[in-house]
């Protein structure tokens, strides 16, 4: 087998460095989401908490298995504490960005952070 | 009443180009058989046969193989007119648009796998445009271009060094501009 030596020319590396930067660029762009404006908290698909992400608080949500609590700090949320075995949704830590969710699948409870669309806080006449 | 028969004139030309869009519609073929974890990610081997027309015979050969290798995949493939063969249609138009523009990078520092990186980030391009605007207007494009991206990338390098041994030392005239 021949190097690759003879087969790429100077500027196929420039080709293929710009390339590499630009996919490089998209996969950055897909993971850096705006950071969330509120959380909503389901369980067994049902809402139950819809709040700002500005305002700290703490949820205490009932689900299949027993009580998930939920708390916001300073922009950011996560479940402090649930019932299920395994514990994923614990470990997972703070979520922030629109679109990003913590799923505590055995409890059925779900916690969302809703989008960069920012929904009404007030409405005045 | 005699029978009248109807001779159409076959160049050389018109041969050849029959021949290598059978060529590149076999290539086609072949990989729609190979399974893909998202529709549409495919290494895209017709370009390799594309590529090779065009530094032989330059743009207007390249063009009519394209095109009638697109029209008798999706014959075969059953997906003639169907929203995946527009698809490919837009990402064909897009790369051999783009083909005509890098053409006339200067030889002596770019070769063939520019050319194929160039037409695969193009043919991906094209794709995703028409998906956003037709298919999927509301789904979020952003979260599919780093995956096609990456493919376009792997397999615009891999077809690129294919073309590059392939004509490397086989002493073949090339094209020498895009002009048709």
């Amino acid at each position: 087998m021949n190097s690759l030596k003879g087969l790429l020319k100077p500027g196929d590396l420039l080709v293929l460095a710009c390339a590499c930067l630009l996919t490089a660029g998209f996969f950055v762009h897909a993971w850096n989401k705006p950071a969330g404006s509120a959380i909503v908290v389901r369980a067994q698909g049902k809402v139950m908490v819809r709040a700002a992400l500005e305002r700290d608080a703490d949820y205490a949500v009932q689900g299949t298995l027993g009580v998930s609590r939920i708390e916001v700090r300073q922009g950011r949320a996560r479940v402090a504490a649930d019932p299920g075995p395994r514990q994923v949704c614990v470990k997972q830590g703070w979520v922030s960005r629109a679109g990003e969710a913590a799923l505590c699948l055995a409890n059925q409870v779900s916690l969302e952070i809703g989008g960069g669309e920012r929904a009404f806080d007030t409405v005045t006449y | 009443m005699a029978a009248r028969e109807i001779r159409l004139a076959v160049t050389p030309e018109d041969r050849r180009i029959a021949a290598l869009a059978a060529l590149a519609a076999g290539l086609s073929l072949a990989e729609a058989a190979l399974p893909s974890p998202i529709p549409g990610v495919k290494p895209g081997l017709a370009n390799i046969v594309i590529l090779l027309v065009m530094l032989r015979y330059g743009f207007a050969t390249a063009i009519w193989v394209m095109t009638i290798r697109l029209l008798a995949a999706s014959l075969m493939l059953g997906s003639f007119l169907s929203p995946g063969f527009w698809l490919a249609a837009a990402g064909a138009a897009a790369s051999m648009s783009m083909l005509y523009v890098v053409w006339h990078l200067p030889g002596r520092w770019f070769g063939p796998v520019s050319f194929s990186v160039a037409m695969a980030f193009a043919h991906v391009c094209g794709q995703l445009v028409l998906a956003k605007l037709w298919l999927f207007a509301s789904a979020d494009i952003t979260l599919l271009m780093p995956i096609f991206a990456l493919a376009a990338l792997v397999f615009g390098t891999a077809n690129g060094l294919i073309v590059a041994r392939l004509i490397a030392g086989d002493g073949l005239p090339r094209a020498q501009s895009a002009h048709v």
